[in-house]
């Protein structure tokens, strides 16, 4: 007893299982009698289906039968409100963009339905697709995350006073795909109950919801296990075509169905972070004060649907500037729809806004570092709020300590090794954190065991050891004796797992149900009934919360070495030291930043969809010429953790940190590339091809 | 992936007679490219022979020649010591192929036949006149980033992806075959075809010819070699540009070099124009440079790609400057 489990450092509790192979992901279940569907895509961007010949399909033995716009169910596919996402189930023979779902054979095997998919042959009457951002229709942009898409603190217009310095630059991301390991993957079955869905999805909530809509039933019929999550970082958010296909085959086969989206078809119609354009104008007086900052942001959206990715938010709410201004603006291109991708907004934000400070560092002689210090805002500037916390400035001064930032020559091509050019570089991270209302069962038994169970998901961040930390803590009870039970819209409900969000809005229901549990168990005398006992909690967030901003915080340093003969880019140190409130397991936490820097670095050097302009079909969708980091690329980054005691945020004191390690440190390495090579790259991702064209 | 039959080779002559007798049967060994190719629907056989009981695993010496088994792995051969020390470049353009698990899966037959990576050759929804002639070229005009500079044609740009070829090249390997007619020895230098306006014919075997062997002559300098390749990430990927370099140097002069350049042409690409432009010349940057000019005389860039012209010199420089360096 009252030892202390929460922030220790502890191993997940399903490592062994996972790293052993013996833990099931969606697509390891297999009901008995079980169809295999198969997903065919169409090759064509901006089309109409003219035809569509399943002769040959028809052919392969155990085919079931083939779903096409002429004979599938008519199905509500339409969106729910302005941010929802229009799914592609067959209802028509429009073709919107590359690898749009045009056709699905069910089979009796995977072997055969996947054949006798790449048997059917679909001809287009096909248009020129848009592809060009500058060229693309403008969509409107309502709001982003509810907040106005456009926006302007002070007089961002005045005429700058004399001797003020500028940086105005242009900067640009290009798509990315998620690409988590474990591809998209659903189980459909329908009885007499209604539909039953394995899913790997980040919110078995929102796809019990969408369902219902879809298939005109009320949500108490749908059931959604969500089993492991192999990974989903934003592109699991919200229920894609392939969910509802699924339940499609299986209404019309009456047999359960299973559909796992391949790894090409992971390019196509399950998400993508779109390609941003962003126009940086920054104006400071000659002591580093920042006077003006603007962020004019445009990003492709697809035919269909409007997702503002939000670049802006990471410098409307960083710096203490008076005077702001920012707006985005979308352009509608032949391209499936866009959405969340780990630190939507703030990761490709952040890489613009901070290298224009870093170009503005440069432009006044004054350290990188000394100018966001320079411009600390101890308040959020946007809305005036005390921060719920905020220790950046210990952030800024732990890690560059450990990185010897204060040794640096900032002369660009200053630093030799052997043969390479070496270059150090700074940003700042910087990320909104949320909390959403959730609900949470906890039990214990007569033998003093405890079962937690929230409907929230487990995508490999640490929920069920983190969780079961909460609880054990609050009930001093051994770690060993909690039990974490998640992934089914039949446990209580969960907000979406997203946004940096879950360890928060989770964590905060699971130790209030803890608490009302123990106050219980103290009434009873500290003796359990017979029968156990049993608290179930609704979490709200209080309005009192909205008195303070929640922000999570960093502050990233790296070192590069860039070959200044061939171009090539190696990370070669990384030092993070980040602000997330309380960290509620130092192992897991440490891990979230690790992966959110290994994308940072990704994101710098490697990520990028390329399409064929003519006809905009993706021509790297796979894993070995869309390029993620491999070990290899990945240095030993040191990363550092600065808790304070967060009593504002929520009741447990965290800000999230699942995203706050991408934001900013692609900036960091671009800086450091800048600082090696004197060449600056504003457009992702530093290949070498850029640093020989300017070298 | 189409259904096929799959047979279970025990005697090199029992899978030539396989292949032969059935249109479009293909050998399989490692898997690692015929496999992805069925996947993605780019190549249908109707039947594969495993030839994975047959007695070509072998790696020895012999006198003056170095006989790997076309059923080596990569990985076999990379791990062996002595032609770790007789022949870097080749070493080194295994370790830096692929990843540990394809190499541990792929042959060294199968590796000098893996095709292109081209993404529209890949691709059946796109055209390629290498996986369908006469439906054109999607590269042209398209992504090419990854595409050659040298050896293309108005029909293909198509890069050859394999590194030991390249290797294999610069040190005069010869292939040795056998089929129905016999058995016999193709020097690298002959078994790949420039594109030209057949790209589908990419090698000068004859239908159901096996390789069962890839030979490597001795050469008096050939620790005196490297190779080395440059991409985007540090591991896993294919090159953008390599350059396998042998030299001869005595008393500050090259005597004699082999230069092999690859990840930028059609074919893993000799140079016989770098290796004069070295010949008697003294062993400094100045002449590397020359070389590198000579070996990129003709190229031709289509667009994304044209940096690997300045690339490929960049690499041949820095690759002699590595293994002339004292």
């Amino acid at each position: 007893m009252n030892v202390p489990v929460l922030g220790a450092a502890r191993s997940r509790v399903e490592g062994p299982e996972k790293v052993t192979g013996r833990v099931r992901y969606t697509a390891d279940y297999a009901p008995e009698d079980a169809l295999h569907a198969v997903v065919v895509t169409s090759t064509a961007a901006n089309a109409r289906i003219a035809e569509i010949d399943e002769r040959l399909a028809l052919e392969v033995p155990s085919v079931v039968t083939i779903l096409t716009h002429r004979n599938a169910p008519r199905v509500d596919a339409r969106k729910q409100g302005p941010t929802s996402t229009l799914l592609f189930l067959l209802q028509n023979d429009v073709v919107q963009f590359d690898r749009q779902p045009v056709a699905v054979v069910i089979a009796r095997t995977l072997e055969q339905a996947a054949e006798a998919a790449d048997r059917i042959r679909v001809s287009y009457r096909a248009e020129t697709p848009q592809t060009d951002l500058d060229a693309a229709p403008v969509a409107p942009v309502e709001t982003i995350f509810g907040q106005p898409g456009t926006h302007a603190r002070g007089n961002p217009d005045a005429p700058l006073p004399a001797g003020s310095v500028s940086v105005r630059q242009t900067y640009r991301t290009p798509t990315e795909h998620h690409n988590p390991m474990e591809t998209h993957a659903t189980i459909a079955r329908w009885d007499s109950e209604g539909l039953t869905l394995w899913d790997s999805t980040q919110w078995a909530f929102g796809v019990r919801e969408r369902m219902a809509q879809v298939f005109g039933i009320d949500p108490s019929r749908v059931r959604v296990i969500a089993p492991y999550v192999g990974g989903a970082f934003g592109s699991k958010g919200t229920p894609w075509s392939h969910v509802a296909l699924a339940a499609m085959a299986s209404k019309v086969t009456n047999r359960p169905v299973k559909l796992v989206v391949t790894r090409p078809q992971m390019f196509g119609f399950v998400g993508h972070r779109p390609k941003t354009e962003q126009r940086v104008e920054l104006a400071a007086a000659r002591d580093g004060a920042l006077i003006v900052v603007k962020h004019v942001c445009q990003n492709e959206t697809s035919i269909a649907d409007e997702f503002v990715e939000p670049c802006g938010v990471f410098s409307r709410d960083l710096y203490a500037v008076p005077n702001y201004f920012m707006s985005h603006r979308l352009r509608r291109l032949n391209v499936s729809k866009p959405t969340y991708q780990r630190g939507p907004g703030e990761s490709t934000g952040s890489f613009a806004m901070e290298s224009a400070m870093d170009e503005l560092a440069y432009a006044l002689a004054i350290d990188p570092l000394e100018l966001r210090l320079r411009n600390y805002s101890e308040v959020q500037p946007n809305n005036g709020k005390p921060y719920s916390g905020k220790c950046l400035r210990e952030c800024y001064a732990l890690a560059a300590e450990r990185f010897g930032w204060s040794a640096r020559n900032p002369a660009p091509r200053s630093t030799v090794r052997g043969r390479m050019l070496v270059g150090t570089g700074m940003a700042t991270a910087s990320r909104a954190t949320h909390r959403s209302g959730s609900h949470a069962r906890i039990r214990i038994d007569r033998a003093g065991e405890v079962t937690v169970a929230v409907g929230t998901i487990e995508q490999g961040t640490g929920s069920p050891t983190v969780f079961a930390q909460v609880a054990a803590e609050i009930l001093g009870v051994p770690f060993e004796r909690v039990r974490f039970l998640w992934g089914d819209t039949d446990l209580p409900q969960a907000p979406l797992a997203a946004g940096s969000q879950t360890a928060a809005s989770v964590g905060s229901a699971v130790a209030a149900a803890a608490q009302a549990l123990r106050r219980s168990l103290d009434e009873l005398g500290g003796s359990i009934p017979n029968d156990g006992l049993e608290i179930v909690h609704a979490e709200e967030p209080p309005e009192s919360e909205e008195a303070y901003a929640t922000q999570a915080f960093g502050a990233h340093f790296a070192e590069v070495e860039v070959d200044p003969d061939l171009g090539t880019v190696r990370v070669t140190r990384f030092v993070g030291a980040f602000d997330g409130g309380r960290i509620l397991n130092e192992k897991t936490a440490r891990s979230q930043l690790l992966g959110g820097v290994v994308w940072g670095i990704s994101m710098a050097l490697f990520e990028q969809t390329r399409y064929d302009r003519r006809t905009a079909r993706i021509m790297n969708a796979n894993l070995s010429e869309y390029l993620v980091p491999t070990n290899a690329d990945v240095p030993n980054a040191e990363l550092l953790l600065v808790s304070d005691d967060d009593r504002h945020a929520n009741p447990i004191g965290v800000r999230g940190i699942g995203e706050v390690g991408i934001c900013g440190s692609g900036a960091a390495v671009a800086n450091a590339v800048y600082h090696a090579t004197g060449v600056r790259v504003r457009d992702l991702p530093i290949t070498p091809e850029k640093l020989l064209a300017q070298a | 992936m189409n259904d096929f039959t799959f047979v279970k080779a025990q005697t090199t002559t029992g899978a030539i007679t396989a292949v032969a007798r059935e249109w479009g049967a293909r050998y399989v060994a490692g898997g690692t490219n015929i496999l992805d190719l069925m996947k993605d629907a780019v190549e249908a056989p109707p039947m594969l022979v495993d030839i994975n009981a047959l007695p070509l695993r072998e790696i020895e010496w012999q006198q003056d020649r170095f006989v790997v088994g076309a059923l080596a792995r990569m990985s076999d051969v990379a791990g062996d010591p002595q032609l770790r020390g007789a022949f870097p470049a080749i070493a080194i353009a295994l370790d830096e192929s692929a990843s540990p698990q394809l190499r541990n899966m792929a042959s060294i037959g199968g590796n000098v036949l893996q095709r292109t990576r081209c993404a529209y050759f890949r691709d059946p929804a796109t055209p390629c006149n290498k996986r369908d002639p006469g439906s054109g070229c999607g590269a042209i005009g398209g992504e090419n980033r990854r595409m050659a500079v040298l050896g293309t044609s108005e029909h293909c740009i198509a890069t050859h992806a394999s590194d030991l070829a390249v290797a294999l090249a610069a040190f005069d390997a010869r292939i040795e075959v056998v089929g129905t007619r016999g058995t016999r020895e193709i020097p690298v230098g002959e078994f790949y075809r420039l594109p030209g306006s057949t790209p589908q014919m990419e090698t000068r075997l004859a239908p159901g010819e096996l390789i069962t062997a890839v030979i490597v002559p001795a050469l008096s300098y050939s620790r005196r070699s490297t190779y080395l390749k440059v991409r985007d990430r540090a591991e896993y990927e294919f090159a953008l540009a390599s350059a396998a370099v042998a030299v001869d140097v005595a008393n500050g002069t090259i005597r004699e070099a082999r230069v092999a350049l690859g990840g930028i042409a059609t074919v893993p690409w000799r140079s016989p124009e770098a290796e004069r432009a070295l010949a008697g010349a003294p062993a400094e940057r100045a002449s590397f440079e020359r070389a590198a000019e000579a070996a990129l005389t003709g190229a031709r860039g289509y667009g994304e790609n044209d940096y690997k012209i300045v690339l490929a010199k960049r690499t041949l420089v820095r690759a002699l400057e590595m293994v002339t360096a004292p």
